[in-house]
């Protein structure tokens, strides 16, 4: 079972992915540069490796490389309302 | 805030027909006698009437309906008319994919991030141009999943063994709450859907919910009840925490700019972290250990990442079309 008590005794793993985040098995603590504590208590933790994420330290998927769109008729890129259009693609909307 | 009232605390009423097919199955469920329907016909195996049937079939294996005799869920009659309408479902996706069986490939397209918005998306839409009732259309739609948040998935475990399975598990342990019943994520969304002040009980939006909404959720059931579909199941699973940590924050965002309350933003919240972590774990485990064990499924597991891509395309496009027109994009008002 996910963060059992029974890992104690046996070392933690931490998986390295490629360009992605590092995956820590939980609950884990992170202590930040300025002695900030930050803890997941969720079966594995993904810590951010590109400095890219706004939930620090955990990844948000920001490292993904990113793509110009195919226009559309009702495309709405050249809008200069100064909000923030590069927050990421998704074929579904739905969280899981 | 208000004492949780549980969703599920009692099963909803059934739904009004939309067509031969559904009026067959819900008379049926109603009387106790056999339906007199044995096949789709040339019912749109996307529209109102299939989905509709079929959406009340698989309804019986989860939270039933109020006065319906529980044991209708094994009805050999039912179940037979339940294949019937799943067969043109299933080609019809079939036919929409055209899979080159390529799991790589068909995820690929969702690992990357467009700059801007493509002007397909919902979330995108909402995040920039959601006005408050868009958001509460949105959440009483997709609470026809969110209130039954994975469970559809934990039909595929008993199908999965070794890694695939323990990556599995563990996905669905935190979907579920991580052994704390506040945090089980379908609680997480009803108390979204009380912020957005929606009525919460379980089923309470069907009849609003248009036949694109219904495929979506039927797509999981249909996946996760039948064990030849375990690969398809995965794929679907993977595309749907793959793409949800962007979308979430994206709508996390939207929550906050139209001032709903903190309990509809940390439903996003929470998916915009658990969700890259999901994502690293069903991509490595789930797949890649589904792949190690049973490669032959790679095109199945490629074709539930499309199919799940082209019902969330044909969604999107309805909603978008009512709401770029200013029209409600529900059957019939929200309250």
């Amino acid at each position: 079972m996910p963060n059992s008590p029974e890992r104690s005794g046996r070392p933690a793993r931490v998986t390295l992915g490629g360009d992605g985040p590092l995956l820590v098995e939980g609950p884990v603590e992170v202590v930040g540069d300025d002695g900030t504590l930050y803890t997941s208590r969720r079966f594995t933790a993904a810590i951010c490796t590109c400095r890219k994420t706004r939930t620090h330290p955990w990844c948000d998927t920001s490292h993904r490389r990113r793509v110009k769109p195919e226009p559309h008729p009702d495309d709405a890129t050249d809008r200069t309302d100064g909000t923030d259009r590069t927050d990421g693609t998704d074929r579904t909307d739905g969280a899981a | 805030m208000p004492a949780y009232r549980e969703p599920r605390r009692r099963s909803p009423a059934l739904p009004a027909p939309r067509g031969p097919l559904s009026g067959e199955v819900i008379a049926a469920l109603r009387t106790g006698e056999a339906p007199r329907a044995h096949a789709a016909g040339d019912a749109d195996p996307f529209g109102d009437d299939l989905q509709l049937a079929l959406y009340v079939l698989y309804e019986l294996h989860y939270q039933g309906f109020e006065d319906v005799d529980e044991e209708h869920e094994w009805d050999p009659a039912l179940l037979g008319l339940r294949r019937s309408l799943e067969q043109p479902f299933l080609a019809a996706l079939r036919e929409g994919t055209g899979t080159d069986g390529d799991v790589e490939a068909a995820l690929a397209g969702l690992l990357v991030e467009p700059v801007g918005d493509d002007g397909h998306s919902v979330s995108h839409f909402l995040r920039h141009d959601g006005e408050l009732w868009h958001l509460r259309e949105y959440a009483a739609l997709r609470s026809l999943y969110h209130l039954k948040e994975a469970d559809p998935h934990a039909w595929v475990i008993p199908r999965l063994y070794g890694r695939a399975k323990a990556a599995m598990v563990a996905v669905e342990f935190d979907e579920f709450g991580a052994g704390r019943e506040a945090d089980i994520h379908a609680r997480l969304y009803a108390d979204l859907m009380g912020d957005l002040s929606l009525e919460t009980a379980y089923g309470h939006y069907l009849d609003a919910a248009p036949a694109d909404v219904l495929a979506t959720v039927n797509l999981m059931s249909l996946f996760g009840l039948h064990r030849s579909l375990r690969g398809a199941l995965v794929g679907h699973f993977a595309a749907v925490e793959v793409t949800s940590s962007p979308g979430s924050r994206r709508l996390a965002a939207a929550l906050k700019r139209v001032g709903a309350g903190p309990a509809a933003q940390r439903f996003y919240d929470e998916h915009v972290e658990a969700d890259a972590v999901h994502e690293q774990v069903v991509r490595r485990d789930v797949i890649g250990g589904l792949l190690a064990d049973e490669p032959h499924l790679e095109p199945d597991i490629a074709f539930g990442i499309e199919a799940t891509g082209l019902l969330e395309d044909r969604l999107a496009t309805r909603l978008l079309a009512a709401w770029r027109s200013n029209s409600t994009a529900l059957r019939g008002p929200l309250d």
